[in-house]
């Protein structure tokens, strides 16, 4: 008796179903971003709100996250390439224990600001669902945009909303 | 010669790329199940997953126990190449020197070698990992290739990892010695596999596996003994004859705990039945203790049982006693018992050039088998059905290097 | 027996899924430092782990549901 080699009708339901895209991983949000303080690497404390005018990228990542690691180095470019026009970008390291953190600033050199959230406050604060997050918040302090995980290709689109933003 | 060993390659190419078979659940069951899953996955927020990490592997690995000795290479190249997908390639051979028991009884040892080569990619596309690759796998008197898919995705706030798998088999079998000897045997399997995250400190996964052969699916140096009175030895042989078709199931539990001075704790089980009678699980534990940041110990213990086929018999009251015969060991109840420990040192801790990490390894398992209905014929000054039960056992070590980059 | 288990999770995770859609994940993406590490990986080494799959599906009659994917840093 030959085996069937029609795949049965369920599987590929499944498999299909596997398929469908959802929830996108970015998306417009809304809302004034929550304002929070916290330590930096250079030791002084850096509160949100200073940077009204400006606009802010944050980014939550964490140093045992390979899609943040493969991400850092087009950051700092982002951040080279645009912080002359009134951009940041806020690094927000959300480990417990810096010292892992540290160990990869050194083999992954930034330029922009580094925040330590130890205790998890500012992760908690702004609900972070997947590693890494980021958000981009306007001049006004408002959140504007937020992408969930890093893809290869996800900087054209951070540098799209970033023009978009500075523009404003 | 070993075409169980090839076709055991073949289906571990199959099976490791987690897929399935003819359709053993009936069909209600299906279409619920494919219903609701889709309503399930339909709901849930989809994110996306992260590709296998580029790395290469060597390894050499020795095998040495019950009159067989296997050794040779195995390399293991996997890049990521684009945006989205990740090439992997593997080269492997095993070359034998066979003097095992059931060789010994019915034939002479001899030499022979195997090469299995395999190509996959792994592919990121809008929130899942597709996951495809085929193996071919060589020798003088079989000929094994397969291919698979395998689908993943990431739910519940990646918690919960769900894959499903599909592959087939196909293998050509001839005989030394036998020049129009040549049969075929087809595989297919379908697989589902799903892991949850209970906690920051558990991880468990549950994999079902079915699969369905059809074709020739014995192999076709081995025989049967049934008692024969004009023999001199008391019995005669006479050839397998297996049925050409077979579907079994296989489902498995296996869980992994952090401990908080850094270690992990894990374990397995797993439970196989067959539409040939056979019964069996397997059962095991491991431990992986860190000491520094470099060098990490594993240790494990594993016991496996079945029981054996339905048509198989040490010794048949007469000749073609039944409609399908097998005394192929395999096939018989026997248990299993593998003791194992591995070292593993971190080198280039702070990289090298293109190389971000690597690591030197080596690991020794000690296997121990104990059959129940299956009899060593080697032994003389035994009545037929009386000769000892058949024992062995084995070392199995592997020495390998891996680099990241 | 197997199948019925089979089945019997998937309508249970379905029923769980449907009842639940908006389940916060109890582990939060920050928490997951232990869950990446490598002795928390079902097979930290494939190339290791093929071959002995290999040892035993040619010395034994069982096979499939060998291996595990997920788990990990749960990046993305």
């Amino acid at each position: 008796m030959k085996a069937s080699i029609k795949i049965p009708f369920s599987f590929l339901l499944l498999a299909g179903a596997l398929m469908l895209p959802q929830l996108t991983a970015a998306g417009e949000i809304s809302g004034p971003a929550p304002d929070f303080t916290l330590k930096s690497r250079g030791g002084e404390n850096l509160k949100l709100s200073e940077f009204r005018g400006e606009v802010v990228m944050i980014n939550f990542w964490a140093s045992w996250c390979a899609p943040c690691r493969q991400e850092m180095p087009l950051l700092d470019q982002l951040y080279n390439r645009y912080s002359p026009m009134g951009f940041t970008i806020l690094g927000i390291n959300v480990e417990e224990d810096s010292a892992q953190a540290e160990k990869l600033l050194k083999e992954i050199p930034v330029s922009f600001p580094i925040l330590y959230d130890t205790g998890n406050t500012v992760t908690e604060l702004y609900k972070v669902m997947a590693m890494p997050s980021t958000v981009m918040v306007d001049r006004d302090g408002n959140m504007r945009y937020l992408h969930l995980g890093y893809l290869p290709g996800y900087e054209v689109e951070y540098e799209a909303q970033i023009r978009e933003l500075i523009k404003e | 010669m070993a075409p169980r060993a090839a076709r055991a390659g073949a289906v571990a190419a199959i099976s490791a790329s987690q897929c399935g078979g003819r359709n053993p659940l009936p069909r209600l069951a299906r279409r619920a199940m494919a219903i609701l899953l889709v309503l399930l996955l339909g709901l849930m927020p989809l994110l996306a997953a992260v590709l296998p990490e580029d790395r290469s592997d060597a390894l050499y690995h020795a095998y040495k126990g019950g009159g067989l000795e296997v050794n040779g290479p195995s390399i293991l190249v996997r890049k990521q190449v684009g945006k989205s997908s990740s090439l992997s390639a593997n080269y492997y051979v095993d070359s034998i020197t066979s003097a095992t028991i059931d060789v010994i009884t019915a034939a002479s040892p001899y030499t022979e070698k195997r090469t299995e080569k395999s190509v996959g990619v792994d592919y990121v596309f809008n929130k899942s990992i597709m996951s495809t690759g085929y193996t071919n796998s060589i020798e003088n008197d079989f000929d094994a290739q397969s291919a698979f898919f395998n689908i993943s995705q990431n739910m519940f706030g990646d918690l919960t990892t769900v894959s499903l798998g599909y592959a087939r088999g196909w293998d050509v079998i001839t005989k030394t010695g036998d020049p129009d000897f040549k049969e075929k045997a087809n595989r297919q399997s379908y697989s589902l596999g799903i892991t949850q995250v209970l906690t920051k400190n558990l991880l468990m996964a549950f994999n079902f596996q079915t699969i369905t052969d059809e074709g020739f699916l014995n192999n076709p140096y081995r025989s049967v003994r049934y008692l024969d009175p004009t023999s001199a030895s008391g019995y005669s042989f006479e050839p397998e004859v297996y049925p050409r078709t077979r579907t079994s199931n296989a489902a498995a539990l296996r869980a992994i705990y952090y401990l908080p001075y850094r270690a992990s704790v894990r374990g397995e089980y797993r439970y196989f039945s067959d539409d040939w009678g056979i019964r069996a699980f397997n059962a095991g534990v491991g431990y992986t203790h860190p000491i520094g940041g470099r060098w990490l110990l594993d240790f494990k213990y594993r016991y496996y049982d079945q029981s054996g086929a339905d048509f198989y018999s040490d010794l048949f009251p007469y000749a073609q006693a039944q409609n399908y015969l097998a005394r192929d060991k395999e096939m018989s109840s026997y248990s299993n018992q593998t003791i194992g420990f591995g070292v593993s040192y971190q080198i280039f801790p702070k990289g090298l050039r293109f190389i971000d990490k690597g690591s030197i390894n080596l690991k020794y398992d000690y296997l121990m088998f104990e059959y129940d209905d299956f009899r060593n014929i080697t032994k003389t000054g035994y009545a037929p059905g009386e000769e000892p039960l058949y024992e062995f056992t084995a070392s199995v070590t592997q020495l390998f290097f891996s680099i990241w980059y | 027996m197997i199948r019925l288990a089979a089945r019997t999770i998937l309508l249970t995770m379905t029923v769980f899924a449907l009842g639940g859609c908006g389940i916060k994940p109890w582990v939060k993406p920050y928490e997951r430092h232990i869950l990446a590490d490598p002795i928390m990986n079902f097979s930290r080494d494939p190339v290791s782990a093929a071959y002995e799959t290999h040892v035993y599906q040619a010395r034994e009659s069982a096979r499939g549901a060998e291996g595990s994917q997920g788990g990990g840093c749960g990046c993305n």
